[in-house]
């Protein structure tokens, strides 16, 4: 998962490599650093911004580590779903289940359905959805869209997938 | 110069298409040193006949008064098998059960080893390999570029255009009915049924449209290009197909909001071959208005190659005909 944390340095040498050590030797790997240098705390600390990518279960590690080294933590923020995607769905979509149909994907554990647009223009026509769904990873997305496509077929519904942005790499 | 003699075989839109700018294009053909000579022209029920060369503008203007091309009662395949010429240009309708007296046509012409160049999508759907094997039995060029996208190149870009590139996907929209529609409905707010009416009102759709709005003809040119391409042989059985007739308008605004266009979207690669309905970006290569066709050709060294055209046509179809013809002769 990817990580944006707020640090606070004191500003004497050699505290910026204190605080990326245990990223790297925890297998992290370092998306960014901004280091502001000019800017004080009012504790007289520098603040430090850093994101990283890290396994889930090394995260508390790494807090642990950052303050045995006297480095203080003002925020931490993690970001599970990296991937968003959006699908059309059109067919008698509340009629048949359209709760049971958003928990089959909220289910997987790696995504989410995260947005719905409904609009029924009139009873017994189809109606249409726009469904926005967030994903640990691309491959996760596209499953969770492979899934929600076994679900449609079972209730008649039609899933309208985009297209593959970067033209024909699969 | 090189005199080629020509049937034409078929003389509905692209038939006549080809007549006319055989016409219309003799000075320029002249130049490469090429004088195509139609010595016979066939529609279901008639045919011309004249081993010194038909006058194209007197069977244009019989086709249009009375509705036949001659008064000699051969048929396309009796032409093929008796009479003497170098080149069957195959344009009778796409039948895609039986692949059609198309079928018949062009095996007859590779038997007797004359040269094919058709824009009928039916037999190569159906029995790609039978003809590629006939073809090369006669010792005939086989050109097709007429039956993938109409005047937009395709096959040929994929085939000579592109070589040395390795070919791993193709995708696009290659039915301009159905882009007509969805343009349509999006830019009117309509029911499919309203813009399917319109369609049909202004000659863009069938009476019948099943076969441009189910993806059948979209299908088809899938087909086509799995096997000229990717060297597959594949039939129409071998599509995923979904059609177009369930999109509502709703569905259009609803993709709009998220910046989406709706498309017919056909896919060929190694793995699949799928027409579906797809979201494509608003400012995608691919989301083009209209009843445009547009073809991305994915490359291994020249990454993405897009090209848009009008994929249908009498004339425009004609073109890829006459580029075909020009292909096979030129030096």
């Amino acid at each position: 998962m990817r990580v944006s944390m707020d640090i606070e340095l004191k500003d004497i040498p050699g505290q910026l490599l204190l605080a990326l050590r245990p990223v790297s030797e925890l297998k992290g790997n370092l998306i960014s650093v901004v280091h502001h240098h000019e800017k004080r705390t009012p504790r007289g600390t520098i603040p430090v911004q850093l994101v990283f990518e890290i396994k889930p279960d090394k995260l508390n590690d790494i807090v642990s580590r950052l303050e045995e080294n006297g480095i203080g933590i003002a925020r931490i923020d993690e970001k599970r779903f990296f991937e968003h995607g959006a699908v059309i769905l059109i067919g008698h979509i509340v009629h048949t289940d359209i709760q049971d149909t958003i928990d089959t994907i909220d289910k997987t554990g790696y995504a989410e359905v995260v947005d719905l647009n409904l609009s029924m223009p009139k009873i017994n026509m189809a109606s249409s959805a726009s469904l926005k769904i967030d994903a640990v990873s691309k491959e996760h997305l596209d499953s969770a869209i492979t899934l929600l496509k076994e679900i449609a077929r079972e209730k008649d519904l039609l899933v309208i997938e985009p297209i593959k942005i970067e033209l024909g790499v699969n | 110069m090189k005199t080629i003699s020509v049937s034409i075989i078929g003389f509905g839109a692209v038939g006549q298409g080809v007549a006319k700018v055989l016409v219309d294009k003799k000075e320029y053909l002249e130049n490469l040193g090429l004088d195509f000579k139609v010595v016979a022209v066939a529609d279901s029920r008639t045919a011309a006949i004249d081993e010194n060369g038909v006058d194209l503008n007197a069977v244009l203007s019989r086709k249009q008064d009375e509705g036949v091309v001659g008064s000699e009662k051969l048929t396309g395949l009796e032409i093929i098998e008796t009479i003497d010429h170098d080149v069957v240009v195959e344009t009778t309708p796409t039948n895609i059960v039986t692949g059609g007296v198309g079928l018949q046509n062009m095996l007859a012409a590779f038997k007797h080893g004359r040269d094919v160049v058709t824009s009928n999508k039916g037999p190569l759907a159906m029995k790609y390999g039978e003809l590629m094997e006939a073809a090369s039995e006669g010792g005939s060029n086989f050109k097709y570029e007429a039956t993938v996208g109409g005047a937009m190149p395709v096959l040929n870009l994929a085939k000579d255009v592109l070589a040395g590139n390795s070919i791993t996907n193709v995708e696009g929209i290659f039915n301009g009915t159905c882009n007509y529609i969805l343009t349509r409905m999006m830019e009117e707010h309509a029911s499919y049924e309203q813009m399917l009416a319109e369609a049909q009102e202004l000659g863009y759709a069938e009476t019948d449209p099943t076969y441009d709005v189910e993806g059948i003809d979209t299908a088809c040119k899938l087909v086509i290009l799995a096997n000229c391409v990717f060297g597959m042989n594949a039939t129409h059985e071998d599509v995923t197909v979904s059609g177009i007739t369930r999109i509502t308008p709703e569905a259009l605004l609803l993709a709009q909001n998220e910046g989406y266009v709706i498309k017919l979207i056909g896919e060929v690669n190694d793995s699949r071959i799928n027409v579906a309905p797809k979201l494509v970006p608003i400012d995608h290569p691919l989301a083009v208005g209209g009843s445009l066709n547009v073809a991305s050709v994915q490359t291994d060294l020249s990454g993405p190659i897009t090209v848009t055209g009008r994929g249908a046509g009498s004339v425009e179809t004609a073109s890829a005909i006459l580029s075909d013809m020009i292909s096979i002769y030129r030096d």
